[in-house]
């Protein structure tokens, strides 16, 4: 089915000439599951009510406590200023955004009345603007209303550079208008395919404009109300312990009927990932653990205790190995992995063809990740429409031997690879994480194999992924051959995060390495496919762009995607936790209830 | 390709162990000696510890598999004729990692140890019979070094210096110094007070007076007279700081400070067996009861050179 | 000794911990990392954000005029700013103050009740039965980290047998009888580990110096007197033998403001220690200097202490 056929069907949706049961059945024929076919139909323009919630509780509280494990506490609870998941997670307890993202990347009213699209005018035919209806009645802990006045005040919050706010990247390139008491208008300087940015999911949640009005800009960091929220959330704030604890009570004036069914939420933080999944799931001290990065060997045993379950949800993480371009051995000018420079070995396409066909994905799936990833040949791997179905890996050390003898790598007295006195003889370099480290221990072994010396080194995480200029052991330096980390969309778009291959993304001295683009790849093509995307609203064509954005890069070995990480975390038995892997984990804690 | 340099600081180290601190004179050494043989625990325990220390040094030749060899199908194994001590998570051969952690565990334990009892001592013994001023000068630099938190200290040191030594001593054996060097560099505090507290007592004693008023120098007081007598508390920190400095090198590697991750050493072994120490507890325990062992029998060995040192004891 | 020296030893404890200040700062200063930097894996936040942020909280100033920054703050009593948490750096340190008196002062208190009875009994028979069943389980004691024995204590009471918790809440929702009965119940095993593990270095320090005492003159010559052997342990012996056990106790009793890393993160106590570590890692620095300065103090002000108890147990101890 091509994309003209495919316009057609949608076509005929949209004027009610063919049943949407229909549409699924002859997008099932062409290889399209529901879902999929349903997202077609969504970005096609058709609004999805979202499915309905299958729970029994149909009463507010009762359900008693929530404890919920995080082996890194919250440290504050301002969603503007939350610098990682803990800290949106511990925001989201009390705050919300216009709309959550759900598992299949869709979005779901929350503060909204309804979901903007072409059919109730929300959506502007030119992309050029989206109007968001806000949900009346809704009011603040401390009893007042929630109206337009206090999306317009988070928009000039967030993006005044004085405050400095973590979420600015969504509020900088829009304007917010008020139009009436309940609806806004968030308008866009070109066409933007992805409007739902500003006011939804982790960047979205909606802070009370009468308790932070005095404390805007440079006055931020001040406010009381920062370690105190009063939010709209399910639950109303009790205390706070930077990095040990969080508690909220029922909300009793919440604006869903009959949520939430638990009457208080306790969010406990602290320890490691291991012994959270203990204290659920194998003595039941706790209901829920967060962020499981642990091998699955270690889960299913624990699980084998029988108090609860791990539960996966899919956003779009790809640990993936890159590869540098440049020498990372020689300074020019003040900078090793200087793009004046070429790598000696890694620039030619046979040497990157051979270590791509070293790495033992499906090995390094099965024995270390289990259930908590899969095996990919792609970046982009969620949501599903953007996932190409262009490329395959193989593992295969002859054939990798084979390329190499090909292209003239013979093997030397030490049994590595030379050409020309070139060495295949590669420092390959993570952050220190047990489940990276045998990945690390994996690959080598092939490499060896094949006549490529590997020299394993590893990075205190802190380090790591941290932004110090004078700190070469940083990623963004990559002053290494090769790399690997795990990264991955924070919403079900990839576009903004596909910037990372840029070729203006560069990370090199003269931007401070702030450049997103580590492997200093670079091609015309991409840049010029990358930015065809992100102004092009026809969704269909949009999708075939976006695949190519993720092929362009994979193709030509820039990267060796490795594995599609799937959050996992630990429920108990008795609850029924919905989770989404584009959104918090605690963006459903509203319907959280027990079994 | 470790070995050279950790396995004849061992080899080195295990018969060196109960000669005298002290310069014979009317050959305290075959006196010492001749104590130390009376202390049977600590000669079996020397004896234990010297095959253990001939055991990591030779063991490779009678046990050649190797210690990264990556087996899926014998993950998490329990002990077998194939694999005696069993397997880790990798299917890699316990026996031949604990045999090559050994190396590494072993001597920078027993280096690291010599390095913290030596600036120690020397330090200590100079604050506690030194000037006021000196004192409080030299009891400032062990509250600093005492005070400050270690881990951006480490940092910082990774930071400045990994490099530079790398390619002054070659990755491994630059690696084995630094750690060496970091580890004595950060332990030597609590033997300071202690040999300073000693001194400070001792230094008023009759015997000393009487030394002093004999015009003995104070070099010489320290030496023989004060030292010998400051051993004990000395001893036991010594034999302490092996435990501790096997276990420091394993939170090392995990600042990217130590060796490669792919290197075992026993505390490494031990660290990366925990999460499994209900499924397979084997993991921990060969690397556990390695460490324990060690420390053991160089506790009993302090005990016996204590007793043999002892210039108060007479036998 | 006299007051005199007190005094003089007090004062000469400012400039010492200026000194440290410097170093600590200069230290914390250099140290890798950036408080900012997890924002730099986000792909939706611009790089502005975080030169922004930055420049708010001066870390673009010199070293220099930071520290002075800090010191001038630290002396009108405000500790600083958390990074991290965005409130102050004393409200920080006083929520976790009780739990780390509390949990690790027990401890140490454990550390020291277990430690010099066994020591002194064990020094009494050298070779004894009850000497090498000491001195193995103080070898267990300091040869296996606490990261192992804690990790097997979970195993055992919280997992096999189902007795006690092993993840510290620090809001007890009990009251009276039963809050005291679940705030045994939770810091039994942390006391322990940790306690057992201090105590058991101190063991071997205590049987080791009352070994060295036990076999002078005087005690013999005491012993012949026909003094009862108990008698002349406790008032001629452990008096001599206390100058090393109290330079142990007074460097490890600092410990119980700083918090113990390890320890706090296996049973997830929120005490300092793991404040501290969290602070590091996310180089917060006015938490860390907040704490490592404090701890700074203590560590010179038991110092002194230690100073002034030798002379108490040993009269002849001149200070000049």
């Amino acid at each position: 089915m091509d994309e003209r056929e495919l316009r057609t069907l949608v076509g005929r949706v949209k004027q009610g000439r063919l049943s949407r049961r229909a549409f699924f059945g002859r997008m099932a024929a062409v290889g399209f599951t529901v879902p999929m076919a349903a997202q077609v139909l969504a970005i096609g323009g058709v609004s999805i009510a979202a499915a309905p919630l299958a729970h029994a509780a149909g009463k507010r509280g009762g359900s008693g406590e929530l404890k919920l494990l995080w082996w890194q506490a919250p440290t504050l609870l301002n969603p503007h200023f939350a610098t990682g998941t803990k800290d949106q997670d511990g925001s989201r307890v009390f705050y919300e955004p216009l709309a959550n993202w759900s598992q299949e990347g869709e979005l779901i009213a929350v503060l909204a009345e309804e979901i903007p699209s072409l059919e109730n005018g929300g959506l502007a035919k030119d992309g050029l603007s989206v109007t968001w209806k806000i949900k009346k009645g809704v009011t603040f802990h401390d009893g007042q209303p929630l109206t337009a006045d206090d999306l317009v005040f988070n928009w000039e919050y967030a993006k005044d550079p004085a405050t400095a706010a973590v979420t600015s990247g969504s509020y900088i390139n829009v304007k917010v208008a008020k139009v009436d008491d309940h609806t806004v208008k968030v308008s866009f300087d070109k066409p933007t395919p992805f409007w739902a940015d500003a006011f939804v999911g982790v960047n979205g949640m909606i802070i009370p404009q009468h308790l932070f009005k005095d404390y805007a800009g440079a006055k931020s960091r001040d406010a009381p109300v920062n370690l105190k929220p009063v939010g709209t959330g399910p639950f109303k704030f009790k205390e706070f312990r930077p990095g040990d604890l969080v508690l909220g009570v029922i909300n009793e004036t919440y604006h869903v009927a009959d949520q939430p069914h638990f009457d208080s939420v306790q969010m406990k933080g602290g320890g490691d990932a291991v012994s959270a999944a203990r204290a659920v799931l194998q003595t039941g001290e706790f209901d829920f653990a967060w962020n499981l990065q642990v091998e699955d060997s270690v889960l299913t045993k624990l699980e084998a205790s029988g108090k609860g379950k791990v539960q996966l949800s899919p956003g779009g993480n790809c640990e993936h190995i890159q590869i540098n371009f440049t020498d990372p051995n020689k300074e020019v000018d003040g900078e090793r992995s200087s793009i004046k420079t070429k790598h000696p070995s890694l620039q030619y396409m046979p040497v990157r063809q051979a270590l791509a066909l070293l790495i033992d994905r499906n090995g390094v799936q099965k024995y270390i990740y289990g259930r908590t990833a899969r095996a990919t040949a792609n970046y982009v791997n969620g949501p599903d429409r953007y996932v190409s179905k262009n490329n395959q890996f193989e593992f295969d050390i002859e054939k990798a031997k084979a390329i190499l003898d090909k292209d003239g790598w013979k093997p030397g007295a030490d049994g590595i690879r030379e050409k020309n006195g070139v060495k295949l003889s590669y420092v390959y370099q993570t952050s220190i994480n047990s489940l990276r480290q045998k990945n690390q221990a994996i690959v080598k072994q092939a490499c060896q194999k094949a006549g490529i010396a590997i020299e394993i080194k590893s990075v205190v995480a802190s380090v790591y992924f941290s932004s110090d200029v004078a700190n070469p052991d940083t990623y963004p330096h990559f002053y290494t051959d090769l790399q690997m980390y795990t990264t991955g969309p924070t919403q079900p778009d990839p576009q903004q995060w596909m910037r990372s291959y840029l070729t203006e993304e560069i990370s090199q001295k003269s931007n401070k390495w702030q450049g997103r683009n580590i492997t200093r790849w670079s091609s015309k093509e991409f840049d010029a496919t990358w930015t065809a995307a992100s102004t092009e609203i026809d969704p269909m064509k949009r999708t075939a762009l976006l695949i190519k954005v993720n092929d362009l890069p994979v193709q030509d070995i820039a990267i060796i995607p490795e594995l599609f990480r799937l959050g996992a975390t630990a429920a108990a038995n008795n609850l029924n936790a919905r989770l989404s892997g584009w959104d918090s984990n605690c963006a459903n804690l509203r319907e959280w209830h027990r079994v | 390709m470790a070995s050279s340099t950790p396995a004849s600081l061992t080899a080195d180290a295990a018969p060196v162990l109960p000669a005298p601190v002290l310069a014979p004179h009317v050959s305290p050494t075959r006196e010492a000696w001749r104590r130390f043989r009376r202390h049977k625990l600590a000669v079996f325990s020397l004896v234990v510890l010297t095959l253990i220390a001939i055991g990591v040094v030779f063991g490779p030749w009678l046990w050649p598999v190797s210690i990264s060899d990556i087996d899926f199908s014998a993950m998490l194994q329990g002990p077998s004729w194939a694999h005696p001590f069993g397997t880790d998570d990798l299917g890699q051969d316990l026996l031949a990692r604990i045999i090559y952690g050994g190396r590494i565990s072993l001597g920078v334990g027993l280096a690291a140890m010599f390095v913290a009892v030596f600036v120690g001592v020397t330090i200590g013994a100079i604050s506690g019979m030194a000037s006021a001023r000196v004192d409080a000068a030299l009891m400032w630099l062990t509250d600093m070094f005492l005070a400050l938190p270690q881990l951006p200290l480490l940092l910082l040191i990774i930071y400045l210096f990994r490099d530079q030594l790398k390619m002054l001593l070659g990755a491994q054996g630059g690696v084995f110094v630094m750690i060496v060097v970091v580890i004595g560099g950060l332990r030597w505090m609590p033997l300071t007070r202690l040999v300073r507290a000693q001194f400070l007592s001792l230094r008023e004693k009759e015997f000393v007076e009487a030394a002093r008023a004999l015009g003995a120098s104070r070099m010489r007081l320290m030496m023989r007279h004060i030292l010998p007598n400051a051993l004990g508390p000395v001893i036991v920190a010594g034999s302490i700081e092996v435990a501790n400095a096997i276990i420091a090198e394993s939170t090392l590697s995990f600042l990217g400070l130590g060796f490669p991750p792919d290197i075992p050493s026993w505390g490494r072994i031990l660290f990366d067996a925990k999460d499994q120490l209900d499924n397979a507890p084997h993991w921990a325990l060969f690397s556990g009861s390695a460490i324990f062992l060690t420390v053991l029998t160089i506790n009993y060995i302090g005990d016996g050179l204590r007793d043999a040192l002892d210039p108060r004891r007479v036998l | 000794m006299s007051l005199s020296y007190v005094v003089r030893r007090l004062l000469l404890a400012i400039p010492s911990l200026l000194g440290i200040s410097v170093v600590l700062f200069t230290v914390l200063a250099l140290a890798p990392g950036d408080p900012f930097g997890e924002l730099m894996t986000n792909p939706n936040v611009p790089a502005s954000v975080q030169l922004a942020l930055r420049a708010q909280f001066g870390l673009d100033d010199p070293v220099y005029i930071r520290y002075f920054h800090w010191l001038f703050s630290m002396l009108h009593g405000d500790w600083g700013f958390s990074f991290a948490s965005r409130m102050d750096v004393a409200t920080l340190i006083m929520q976790r103050l009780v739990v780390t008196l509390a949990v690790l002062g027990s401890a140490q208190l454990l550390a020291v009740l277990v430690a010099i009875p066994i020591g002194i009994l064990a020094a009494a028979k050298p070779y004894s039965l009850f000497d090498q069943v000491a001195n193995t389980f103080a070898f267990i004691g300091f040869s296996l980290p606490t990261f192992f024995t804690g990790l097997l204590a979970i195993l055992l009471f919280s997992i096999t047998l189902d007795w006690l918790p092993f993840v510290f809440q620090s809001n007890l929702s009990q009251t009276g009888l039963a809050w005291w009965w679940a705030e045994f119940k939770q810091t039994i095993m942390p006391i322990c580990v940790l306690g057992l593990f201090q105590g058991a270095a101190l063991v071997r320090y205590v049987r080791s110096s009352v070994l060295d005492v036990i076999r002078l003159d005087y005690v013999t010559t005491a012993r012949s007197k026909g003094i009862g052997e108990r008698k002349v342990l406790m008032r001629h012996v452990v008096r001599n033998a206390l100058i090393p056990v109290v330079t142990i106790v007074a460097l490890q009793l600092p410990i119980v403001f700083g918090g113990a890393i390890v320890t706090e993160q296996i049973f997830r106590v929120p005490g300092i220690g793991s404040l501290l570590i969290s602070s590091i890692l996310t180089n917060d620095t006015p938490v860390v200097m907040g704490v490592t300065f404090v701890f700074a103090a203590l560590v010179i002000i038991f110092n002194l202490i230690a100073d002034l108890l030798y002379g108490l147990l040993d009269p002849r101890i001149t200070y000049r």
